[in-house]
């Protein structure tokens, strides 16, 4: 071995261990340094603000490596890539994670007070609207139906319907839903404030519970699936997968399968959905100008979704010659129970006496299912229309 | 991709969409009263 070729190899080599610093000086470095910031940032939310942590400690983590210059985590057989193949591109993760949040609702509140449902139909406002603005802003329409799902305050329906539609948006449209559902205490409250005058807020109801025929309960999740089924048939696995978690937990004889679920099976989900969104942050198609859009049209999906309840809820206020408490519709969103347990809280503190807890949870678990059937319904409208 | 328009594909989502997320719960309370009139809760459970 000559020492021309040695040194030559030992230079070659050390400068394939400084290929990784040397790529942060090129113009693809500033994106990695800024992505990496963002993933500090998700990070710090989650561990410092206890902000949905345990989606946003995997996504900010995997946000943060998948950013590191020349690395293959998100290429062929890399570990963040098999993550998203095996659970996102079937839909699997977001599915399970459904079976889990099923297992963890009571209707009961719901069905002692049906036509609080209704409330779960308004608070679905803001995704529609979203759709329409999001197109006049130039988002195509597959992308348009999926930034209008931010408002569905509900990350698993976010992740399923953008990995159908909009992959390439799948990372920023998870991120927007799940800042927005852990903002819900920031940005319910004021818009209920403004849209409710001081009188309306004092209505005092009666608690709203009532006793209800157990069979009643193990029906309930046959019949809506069954509805969902029959009319928009595209959205029945998000629907037959929540109704299956609280078909198992009314039944009460599968217990070990509902802990599971709401458990180990919805823990395990958790964490690998949010590596593998964590994972497809990466510069080049986060670091746009859309980005910051979306996240704009995800607020004001929320903010819409929330005035279209408390619209609903003054209809009724009047219609009911001043009976219903409009603050209730506030809670007909999908982030459950923090909506319905905000909207007793601002209640109670302008009638100390007013318990709506009851009310708003059923009007809370009507979001829950509300969010669902509108992501099937447009869904089945995508089809109808042969975009999908 | 289809040739359906902005216009026409907004609006319908709005309509078709909003309207049927409506009509579907409309029609989920139905159903409820129904069973709840089909079950009714036992005398010896109320208080």
């Amino acid at each position: 071995m000559t020492e021309s070729v040695l040194s030559g190899a030992i230079m070659s080599s050390l400068s394939t261990l400084s290929e990784g610093v040397r790529m942060f000086a090129t113009a693809a470095g500033w994106q990695s340094a800024v992505m990496m910031a963002i993933a500090g940032l998700l990070l710090y939310l989650g561990v410092k603000r206890q902000v949905e942590p345990l989606l946003l400690v995997p996504i900010g983590f995997a946000c943060f490596i998948a950013n590191i210059p020349l690395n293959d985590l998100m290429e062929g057989n890399g570990v963040l890539r098999t993550f998203y193949t095996m659970g996102i591109v079937n839909e699997l993760f977001p599915l399970l994670i459904f079976v889990g949040i099923g297992s963890m609702i009571d209707f009961s509140p719901l069905i002692a007070n049906p036509k609080t449902i209704l409330f779960g139909a308004a608070g679905q406002l803001g995704i529609f609207s979203t759709v329409a603005i999001a197109l006049a802003l130039g988002f195509d329409q597959r992308q348009a139906v999926c930034i209008g799902a931010i408002g569905a305050c509900d990350g698993p329906t976010v992740i399923y319907v953008a990995n159908k539609f909009a992959p390439e948006l799948l990372g920023t449209l998870s991120v927007a839903a799940y800042s927005y559902m852990a903002l819900v205490p920031v940005l319910q409250p004021p818009i209920m404030r403004a849209l409710t005058t001081k009188k309306e807020r004092e209505v005092q109801m009666p608690s709203g519970d009532a006793k209800i025929n157990p069979t009643i309960l193990v029906l309930f999740p046959l019949l809506v699936t069954l509805l969902i089924g029959l009319i928009a048939p595209k959205g029945l696995p998000l629907m037959a997968m929540i109704m299956l978690g609280n078909f198992m937990k009314v039944t009460g004889v599968v217990n070990r399968l509902t802990k599971a679920s709401e458990n180990e099976i919805a823990n395990i989900c958790t964490l690998l959905l949010g590596l593998a969104i964590g994972g497809t942050m990466q510069g080049e198609q986060f670091l746009r100008l859309q980005t910051l859009l979306i996240f704009a049209l995800g607020l004001l999906a929320i903010t819409v979704d929330t005035a279209g309840g408390i619209f609903l809820g003054k209809i009724w206020y009047w219609l009911s010659g001043g009976k219903v408490n409009p603050l209730l519709g506030a809670a007909g969103i999908s982030a459950y129970p923090m909506a319905a347990r905000l909207v007793h809280s601002e209640g109670q503190k302008y009638n100390k006496n007013n318990y709506l807890l009851m009310r708003a949870a059923a009007a809370n678990t009507g979001g829950q299912i509300g969010s669902i059937v509108a992501a099937s319904i447009m869904l089945a409208i995508l089809h109808g229309l042969h975009i999908i | 991709m289809n040739g359906i328009d902005n216009v026409t594909f907004g609006v319908t989502m709005v309509v078709v969409g909003m309207g049927g997320t409506l009509l579907t719960l409309w029609v989920l309370t139905i159903l409820i009263d129904v069973i709840k009139k089909i079950f009714p809760v036992a005398k010896s459970s109320i208080k």
